[in-house]
């Protein structure tokens, strides 16, 4: 007998409306559908295709306890600390990037006890949301086995193969309530089309029970239908759209914007000299100040967004 | 123009762990000397080396002066062959096309064991640090070279925690854990290049950097090195390898 939780997670899909329909909105509205304490995917990873604008959003919507996953966290798991948007954030790897070192924003909330950092590898947490896009409740893997990030896990369960007699590790599937999905475009529906890494994304659209997608731009349905064999996220497991021109700012969108490196380097000295009264600075200034997304990008600057969008479009020169 | 004599610590890293790359491998590589290492390798010995990123690239060019701030960026992606999932890029390991897994280190023990998730006690750590990533994927499943910088403090009689399995305690104790394949092969450092026993899996000295005394790298280890029969000295870096190293990352945002 299939076993309630596996019915209840279907039950979750058949309850949205799944037609083909329109479903753009503002990121104050996709925000207000992400509620307290909920477990939200978050798309693209280090500094690539953040959902950063719906990040945001949420941040200066005030939610609490939300638990957070993705293959790599960098300053988005800051600006989710430390703005007590989210107590624990389960990932492979955290910190603002290798170049900045390590995060004091993450140390802070970590070694005080305040927020929870879950560490699986990054291999797992990509079959942890392949598993739950295949609606199984665990996948196989032979990594992980021996080392101590293992033992820190009581989610997993080790067994002998029945056909090999192999020792492998179970790791369970994840199914986040919501997904933050940030892509180069996609059509009113939701059809989502993506260039450049896909990370783990496609395999946490399709394992979460929703999608709130952030897109460069939206384009015409016609124009997916022309290439059916880009859409990587079917509109059906979307249940909002939202325009964000630079909504990875001041991370990169591949093929349109690199980081904003001096950004970044700004924003990590500030942080890191001071993770409390620093973070509180940035959030204050950067996130709860500007009117709007777009206020947001004026502080960051027009120089430094154009010489973003100057490289990132440099990717196809080479 | 480069001189042979003068030269980072970072550099003569690159140089030396580019050297044991083999034309025809797959190097599943980290961001940093990792990276630098087998770009110098491709361009100078090793034309058909494939590099893998984490991020889900495979066989990319990278573009001297655009090195990429991680392995998850679109300069990654610069003329690839492919990109696909970072979880399909990473089953490559586990399906067995890698021969080369190559990281950079925090903390390693003499069993080869790398730490970089907790230094203390980790239910009450005293630094909490970034994390596997892939990284233990990679030291799971492929034979590892490791580059990093020869310091006490970092070379440990055992890490804190197990981020990334070497040899786990030793002997067996690898493949008795279910890790069926992989292990370290050689570990990189400013001071030589080290490898570990066929039977205890203990760390031991392969070779000596030019100039570097036995005393030197004991000195700067916190466990008892065993040396190998016949240690070797290695050739310092050339004009040629510091001058493409240095059109690589001419901001030495790697190498300084």
């Amino acid at each position: 007998m299939a076993s309630s939780s596996y019915l209840e997670l279907r039950s979750k899909l058949t309850t949205r409306d799944r037609s083909l329909h329109e479903k753009v909105v503002s990121l104050e509205a996709a925000a207000a559908l992400v509620k307290d304490g909920e477990t939200v995917g978050i798309g693209g990873s280090t500094l690539s295709r953040t959902p950063m604008a719906m990040i945001w959003a949420l941040i200066r919507a005030r939610k609490k306890r939300l638990t957070c996953a993705r293959g790599i966290t960098s300053s988005e798991g800051d600006w989710l600390f430390g703005s007590g948007a989210c107590d624990r954030m389960v990932t492979s790897w955290f910190s603002q990037g290798i170049v900045w070192g390590v995060s004091k924003v993450m140390r802070h909330h970590v070694e005080t006890g305040k927020a929870r950092f879950d560490e699986w590898s990054h291999m797992a947490m990509g079959m942890r949301f392949r598993a739950g896009a295949m609606g199984v409740p665990f996948l196989p893997m032979r990594s992980m086995l021996g080392s101590d990030v293992v033992r820190l896990r009581p989610e997993v369960r080790e067994i002998d193969c029945p056909f090999t007699g192999d020792k492998l590790l179970l790791v369970p599937a994840l199914n986040p309530d919501v997904a933050l999905i940030h892509v180069q475009r996609c059509d009113a529906y939701g059809n989502a089309q993506m260039d450049g890494l896909q990370f783990l994304d496609i395999d946490l659209a399709m394992a979460a029970n929703r999608v709130i997608l952030t897109t460069e731009r939206i384009v015409s349905n016609d124009q997916i239908r022309r290439a059916p064999d880009q859409t990587k996220i079917p509109f059906f497991a979307v249940e909002a759209v939202v325009e964000v021109p630079f909504g990875c700012a001041p991370h990169e969108c591949s093929g349109v914007y690199e980081p904003l490196f001096r950004h970044m380097d700004y924003y990590t000295s500030l942080v890191n000299k001071d993770p409390v009264g620093g973070m509180a600075e940035y959030l204050e200034r950067y996130v709860y100040g500007p009117q709007s997304w777009t206020g947001y990008l004026n502080l960051l600057g027009l120089d430094q967004l154009l010489e973003a969008a100057r490289n990132g479009r440099s990717v196809s020169n080479a | 123009m480069p001189s042979t004599t003068d030269y980072t610590a970072s550099e003569l890293l690159a140089v030396m762990s580019s050297r044991l790359l083999k034309n025809g491998q797959i190097v599943f590589a980290g961001v940093g000397i990792p990276l630098l290492a087998a770009t110098l390798a491709q361009g100078l010995h090793c034309p058909g080396l494939t590099i893998l990123f984490e991020g889900g690239v495979i066989g990319p060019v990278i573009e001297p002066g655009k090195l990429p701030p991680s392995t998850n960026e679109q300069r990654c992606t610069i003329r690839a062959n492919m990109v696909l999932a970072s979880t399909d890029v990473l089953l490559l390991l586990q399906r067995g096309y890698v021969d080369v897994g190559f990281m950079g280190g925090a903390q390693i023990d003499q069993y080869g064991n790398l730490n970089s998730s907790f230094i203390g006690d980790p239910a009450k750590p005293k630094t909490r640090l970034p994390g596997t990533g892939g990284g233990n994927d990679i030291a799971s499943l492929a034979q590892m070279i490791v580059a990093m910088k020869h310091e006490k403090r970092r070379f440990v009689e055992a890490v804190d925690f197990v981020t990334s399995p070497g040899f786990l305690h030793g002997g067996t104790t690898r493949r008795d854990s279910g890790l069926a394949a992989g292990g370290m092969y050689r570990v990189v450092t400013d001071l030589g290049i080290f490898g570990f026993d066929d039977e205890t899996r203990r760390m031991n000295i392969v070779a000596l950097h030019p100039g570097v005394t036995l005393g030197q790298v004991q000195d700067n280890t916190g466990f008892e090195l065993a040396s190998a029969p016949d240690i070797g000295v290695t050739e310092r870096p050339t004009e040629l390898e510091l001058e493409f190293l240095r059109k690589l990352d001419p901001e030495r945002l790697y190498t300084a």
